[in-house]
């Protein structure tokens, strides 16, 4: 049975297209059969940071209008075998992704794929209801940071009311909090909300915490999934928050700051 | 916390603190907008102004002394009522 996880948050910036080029390229790497789909029209981006914007012929909007069909719009990751992008279109508007046009698609798609990952666009207009009205689980990427938090809150209010989950009275979207650009130095001079505290204001679970990290910038210049940097933190956090997602046990590794024993002495 | 932080004179709340607290309570705030959008938390002040009669019948308390608030926790919802009675010498019988 296909899964739907909608990569969400309602603030901008705060990683939701990094999350999903990185997660879903985590997801193909254990060898399940992925589609990754930006739900942002007007502002494509996931081309870009999966390093395939020369190869965009055909987008989402073309199939739901059957200009192209599915197979001339999905762009196969040459380096992940088993990995799929469906780019969004630049040239229209957010309202051209409609409830039916996406169902047909979706249904399609299900046939065919494992997990079918939807990067949301900020916001909480309909290309952002679009994204997760489908879905099955969540990823809600939050920042450590007041205003995320709260946009964060706001989402999963619309998640349990605006999907379809919740119209037709299905069981929940499933929820896990991913908390990016997170710094354990920070959270213990004080600084910043730790892991800890923005559960304990979100209430729902922790799939993982992802690292502050150079190399995520790194990553998006050379298009490159940050899953795919062996060297990078933040990629091994994400590979961490995949096998989690499918069920391993996986210690967090990246909560705590890995101190020196003079510095746990002396304090920070 | 180090060893030495002991006796280190105590600092204002860390800034996190304070991005918590306030996130708490903005957070429940636009929750309990949320839901009240959809649901009974009408009846609420007529619940209270009548709640204040009929203890009123009784003890002479002011509308400040009377506290009534929904909360929702999970699948439960919580009615509490709160109501503060005055000194005794005050009380009327």
């Amino acid at each position: 049975m296909a899964k739907i996880i909608v990569v969400t948050s309602g603030k901008g910036g705060v990683g939701k297209t990094t999350t999903s080029a990185a997660f879903a390229t985590g997801l193909a790497l254990r060898g399940h059969q992925t589609v990754v789909i930006d739900f942002d029209v007007g502002l494509r981006n996931l081309d870009l940071v999966m390093g395939c914007e020369r190869r965009v012929v055909y987008d989402f909007v073309n199939v739901i209008n059957g200009e192209g069909n599915l197979n001339q719009a999905l762009i196969k990751d040459k380096r992940v075998e088993s990995l799929f992008i469906l780019p969004a279109s630049q040239t229209r508007d957010k309202e051209a992704l409609t409830m039916k046009g996406v169902a047909k698609v979706m249904e399609v798609l299900k046939k065919r794929f494992e997990y079918i990952i939807c990067d949301s666009p900020a916001g909480i207009e309909h290309g952002a209801i679009m994204a997760m009205y489908f879905a099955d689980e969540a990823l809600i990427v939050t920042n450590p940071e007041v205003s995320s938090v709260r946009d964060s809150d706001r989402i999963i209010g619309m998640l349990s009311s605006k999907t379809r989950r919740a119209v037709q009275n299905l069981p929940p979207v499933k929820e896990h909090l991913l908390l990016t650009r997170y710094s354990s130095k920070r959270v213990n001079t004080g600084d910043m909300l730790s892991a800890q505290d923005v559960q304990e204001i979100l209430a729902i679970p922790l799939l993982g915490v992802i690292p502050e990290s150079k190399s995520v910038l790194q990553a998006s210049n050379a298009g490159i999934p940050v899953t795919l940097d062996k060297n990078s933190n933040a990629g091994q956090a994400y590979l961490d928050v995949v096998a989690r997602f499918l069920g391993e046990e996986c210690p967090q590794r990246f909560i705590e700051d890995k101190k020196g024993f003079f510095s746990r002495l002396f304090g920070s | 916390m180090g060893f030495f932080n002991y006796f280190r004179a105590t600092y204002p709340p860390k800034t996190a603190t304070v991005a918590k607290e306030r996130l708490q309570i903005i957070v429940a705030h636009e929750r309990k907008q949320r839901s009240g959008q959809n649901s009974t938390l009408d009846y609420l002040p007529l619940l209270q102004k009548e709640l204040l009669e009929v203890v009123r019948k009784y003890v002479a308390i002011a509308d400040e002394h009377i506290k009534v608030n929904l909360e929702k926790e999970g699948d439960y919802e919580i009615l509490e009522l709160n109501i503060t009675l005055p000194d005794p010498d005050n009380r009327s019988t």
